[in-house]
C-alpha cells in the first residue's frame, strides 16, 4: 500500500468504524438474534437459549397477526403513498403558477406539519377525531352527517390514519416537487401554448415528462417510509380497535419490547426489510421497462 | 442514595412520603423517579436486561413472577422483618399470594386494587330494585329493567379492558391455567359461563360494545344517568367524589361484584415494593420498605392518593372504617383471586380480552373462540414447559 492509499483509508476510518459499529454490528446481531429464540428467560440466563434455525420466520409467517398487520401496513402503503403524492404534486403544481399569490407564506405553511413533533400533533389529531368531543364530527354534523367512530371503529381507524399521515408528511415531498418544478425551462410551456396545448396537455406532456425522475424517487422513498409506519399507530390506537391499525413495526416492537420476544421481533424486522426491497424493486423495474417501450 | 422508582400518581406522592423517612434515618438519602404507567412495564424489563435497575421500585403484582423468572427481585424473606412488621395474617390474603412466587416472597403489598361494582342508587331504585343485585341472575334482572326503561345501555363495560371478564373468570371453580401453569385451560364449563355471561351483557344492548376510549367523560355521563353500572376500581371512588356535585353523592355507592350465585370473587391488583437484586443498599431498601408499610404512612399514603392499604389494621380506622362508599372495597377484598403466576401472564390475558372482543363484535363463534385461545396459550407456553421439563429430567 502506497502513501497515498493509507492517507486515504485514514480519513474514511472513523466513518468506516462509526457505521461498523452502529449499523453493520447491530444488524449482523439482530439476523442471529432472529436464528435463536431470545426471549425474557435467555435475558435470565442464557442457557434457556435455544438456536431454532429458521423457526422464527416460520413462527412469523404463520401467525395471523403478521398478515394481519401486513395487510394494515400494505393498505397504508396502496392508499397512503399514491395519496400523499398526489397532494403534494397538486400543492406544488398549484404553488408554482402564477395564479398563487403570498406564495413563500403558503409554502411555509403547507410545509409545518413536517417540522411539527409528531407525538404531540398525533395527541391533537385524537382529540378532533373524538367521536364525541371532536371538532370534525362536529362541523360533519352541521351538514347533517351522523357521528363517525373515527378511530373506535375498526373500518375507520386506518383511513383516519392514512390521512393524519398524508397531511404530516406532504410538505416534504411538495418541497422537493417544487425544486424540480422550477428546473423545467419556461420555452417549453411558451411553445406548448403557441401549440394551443391547454393546462391539463401541458401538465401531462412537459411537466410530467420532467419531472419523471424525482417522481421515482419521491415514490421510493415515500414507499419506504410508509412501510415503516409506527409512531401514528402507537401513539392514537395502540394498534387498535381490533388490531385494525397494527403496522409491521408496531407487531415488532410489540413483540420485542412489550413481550420481550426479541427472536421473533428480529425475524418480523428482516421480513420487512425483504418486503420492501422487493416493492422497492419492482418499482424500478417497472419505470425503467416502460422507459425502454 | 437510594434509588426509588415509582409510578404515576404514586410517583408524584413518593416524594412527600420519603421526606419523612429521609428525616427518621440521617445519612439516607432517596431519589424518587417516576415513570409513566403506560411504559413502565418496559422500562423496567429493559432496566433489567441493560444492569440498570435501581434498588427499590413500585411493582404491579401481576408482573413479580414475570421479573422473579428474570432472577431480578430479591427475595425478602430475611431482608425485611415480616415477622413483626408485616404480619402475613395482617393482609388480605389472596393480594399476600400474589407476592409470593415459587414459595418466595418476593414483594410487599404496598396497596391493593381490586375492581368492583359502581351503581346508581336512585336509578336501580326507579326500576325497581332497592338493592344492589347480589348475584348474576339479580344483577341480570335490574339491567333488564333499566334498559326497558330509563336507561338504554345500563352498563359501561370497555371492550378493551380485561379486568371485567377476568374477574368473572376467576369466580369460577376452575384454574385459567391447567398442568401447573403449562396449558391454557379456557375450554372449561366454568370459562364458559364466565364468557357467556359477558357476552350477553353487550347482546342483550345492555352495555354498547365500544372500548374506553369512547365513553368520554364517565364521571359526567355517571351524573347524568346515561348508565347505571360500572365495573371498575377504587379511584373511582375520588373521581366521583370530586367530579359529581354534593346533592350527586348520596345518589351512588358501591357494591361487591355480584358472582353466579351470591358475592363473588374478583381480581387481585394493586402495587408492591420489591427490591432488586443488584441493589447495593438493600438493608437501606428494607428499611424504606417497613417505613412505608407502616400504619401511619399507609394512612397518609391513603389521603394523598386514595389508594386502598393492604392491611387490614389500617383499615379498621377512621378514616377507612367510616367510609360508606369504600365498605364494598374492604368486603370485597376478602374475595379476591390471584391471575396465574406465570411471567406469560400479561400477554395470555390479552389475548384473552382480543377473544372475547371478535365474539362481542360477531367475528367469530364462541367454541372456535375458545379453542384458539387455548392453542395460542399453549403456543406461549411452549418455552415454559420446555424448561420446566428440562428442569425436572
Amino acid at each position: 500500500m502506497n502513501r497515498q492509499q493509507l492517507a486515504a483509508w485514514a480519513f474514511i476510518a472513523p466513518a468506516l468504524a462509526v457505521i461498523a459499529l452502529f449499523f453493520v454490528v447491530p444488524v449482523v446481531a439482530a439476523l442471529l438474534l432472529s436464528l435463536t429464540d431470545f426471549d425474557l428467560y435467555a435475558l435470565a440466563d442464557l442457557r434457556n437459549l435455544r438456536f431454532a434455525g429458521l423457526d422464527n420466520y416460520v413462527h412469523v409467517l404463520s401467525m395471523p397477526l403478521f398478515w394481519r398487520a401486513f395487510g394494515n401496513t400494505s393498505y397504508f402503503v396502496v392508499i397512503g403513498v399514491p395519496l400523499s403524492i398526489a397532494v403534494s404534486l397538486a400543492c406544488a403544481v398549484l404553488l408554482q403558477s402564477k395564479l398563487a399569490r403570498f406564495k413563500p407564506f403558503v409554502r411555509t405553511a403547507l410545509f409545518a406539519p413536517v417540522v411539527t413533533t409528531l407525538v404531540a400533533v398525533a395527541l391533537i389529531w385524537r382529540y378532533l377525531f373524538h367521536v364525541r368531543y371532536g371538532w370534525v364530527n362536529h362541523l360533519l354534523s352541521q351538514v347533517g352527517i351522523l357521528p363517525i367512530d373515527w378511530l373506535g371503529d375498526p373500518d375507520w381507524s386506518m383511513p383516519t390514519i392514512i390521512l393524519f399521515a398524508v397531511w404530516k408528511n406532504f410538505g416534504g415531498n411538495m418541497i422537493i416537487f417544487i425544486a424540480a418544478l422550477q428546473a423545467i425551462p419556461e420555452d417549453l410551456y411558451e411553445a406548448a401554448r403557441l401549440d394551443a396545448a391547454g393546462p391539463w396537455a401541458q401538465f401531462r406532456h412537459i411537466t410530467l415528462p420532467s419531472i419523471a425522475p424525482t417522481l421515482l424517487l419521491v415514490s421510493i422513498l415515500t414507499i419506504a417510509g410508509y412501510f415503516q409506519l409506527f409512531a401514528e399507530p402507537y401513539v392514537m390506537t395502540r394498534g387498535g380497535p381490533l388490531q385494525s391499525t397494527v403496522s409491521l413495526l408496531y407487531l415488532m416492537y410489540e413483540e420485542g419490547f412489550r413481550w420481550w420476544n426479541l427472536g421473533v421481533a428480529s425475524a418480523v424486522a428482516f421480513v420487512l426489510f425483504i418486503v420492501i426491497v422487493v416493492v422497492t424493486r419492482v418499482l424500478l423495474f417497472a419505470t425503467r421497462a416502460e422507459g425502454r417501450s | 442514595m437510594l434509588r426509588f422508582w415509582a409510578m404515576g400518581r404514586e410517583g408524584e406522592v413518593a416524594a412527600e412520603l420519603v421526606a419523612g423517612f429521609e428525616r427518621e434515618h440521617p445519612g439516607v438519602r432517596v431519589r424518587v423517579e417516576q415513570l409513566p404507567w403506560s411504559a413502565a412495564h418496559e422500562k423496567i424489563l429493559t432496566a433489567v436486561a441493560g444492569d440498570a435497575t435501581p434498588d427499590i421500585a413500585q411493582m404491579g403484582n401481576t408482573w413479580l413472577a414475570e421479573m422473579d423468572a428474570l432472577h431480578a427481585l430479591e427475595p425478602l424473606e430475611g431482608l425485611v422483618d415480616v415477622q413483626q412488621r408485616l404480619p402475613a395474617a395482617d393482609h388480605f390474603e389472596g393480594i399476600w399470594q400474589t407476592n409470593q412466587v415459587g414459595g418466595r416472597l418476593v414483594g410487599v403489598p404496598w396497596y391493593v386494587d381490586t375492581r368492583l361494582l359502581f351503581y346508581r342508587a336512585d336509578l336501580l331504585r326507579d326500576a325497581g330494585h332497592p338493592q344492589a343485585p347480589r348475584s348474576w341472575v339479580e344483577w341480570q334482572a335490574a339491567m333488564q329493567a333499566l334498559h326497558a326503561g330509563a336507561v338504554p345501555h345500563p352498563m359501561i363495560l370497555p371492550l378493551d379492558e380485561f379486568q371485567p371478564l377476568l374477574a368473572l373468570a376467576l369466580q369460577q371453580p376452575e384454574p385459567l391455567l391447567r398442568d401447573g401453569g403449562r396449558r391454557g385451560n379456557f375450554d372449561t364449563p366454568g370459562f364458559r359461563r364466565a364468557l357467556d355471561f359477558y357476552v350477553e351483557m353487550y347482546r342483550r344492548g345492555w352495555a354498547p360494545s365500544a372500548g374506553e376510549g369512547e365513553f368520554g367523560n364517565v364521571a359526567q355521563e355517571f351524573g347524568r344517568g346515561r348508565f347505571a353500572f360500572y365495573i371498575t376500581g377504587p379511584w373511582y371512588i375520588g373521581e366521583f367524589r370530586r367530579r359529581l356535585p354534593a346533592a350527586m353523592q348520596e345518589r351512588w355507592n358501591t357494591a361487591p361484584l355480584p358472582g353466579p350465585d351470591g358475592p363473588g370473587m374478583s381480581v387481585a391488583g394493586g402495587s408492591s415494593l420489591v427490591v432488586f437484586r443488584r441493589s447495593k443498599l438493600k438493608p437501606e431498601a428494607a428499611r424504606l420498605i417497613e417505613y412505608l408499610c407502616r400504619h401511619d404512612v399507609q394512612q397518609r399514603f391513603y389521603g394523598l392518593t386514595g389508594n386502598l392499604p393492604p392491611r387490614r389494621s389500617v383499615w379498621t380506622q377512621p378514616p377507612l372504617a367510616t367510609d360508606d362508599k369504600a365498605r364494598a372495597f374492604r368486603d370485597q377484598l376478602e374475595r379476591v383471586r390471584p391471575s396465574p403466576a406465570v411471567p406469560e401472564w400479561e400477554r395470555i390475558v390479552q389475548e384473552m380480552q382480543l377473544v372475547a372482543e371478535r365474539i362481542v363484535r360477531g367475528r367469530m363463534p364462541v367454541p372456535q373462540a375458545l379453542q384458539a385461545l387455548n392453542a395460542r396459550t399453549d403456543a406461549m407456553l411452549e418455552k415454559r414447559r420446555w424448561l420446566l421439563d428440562r428442569g425436572s429430567s
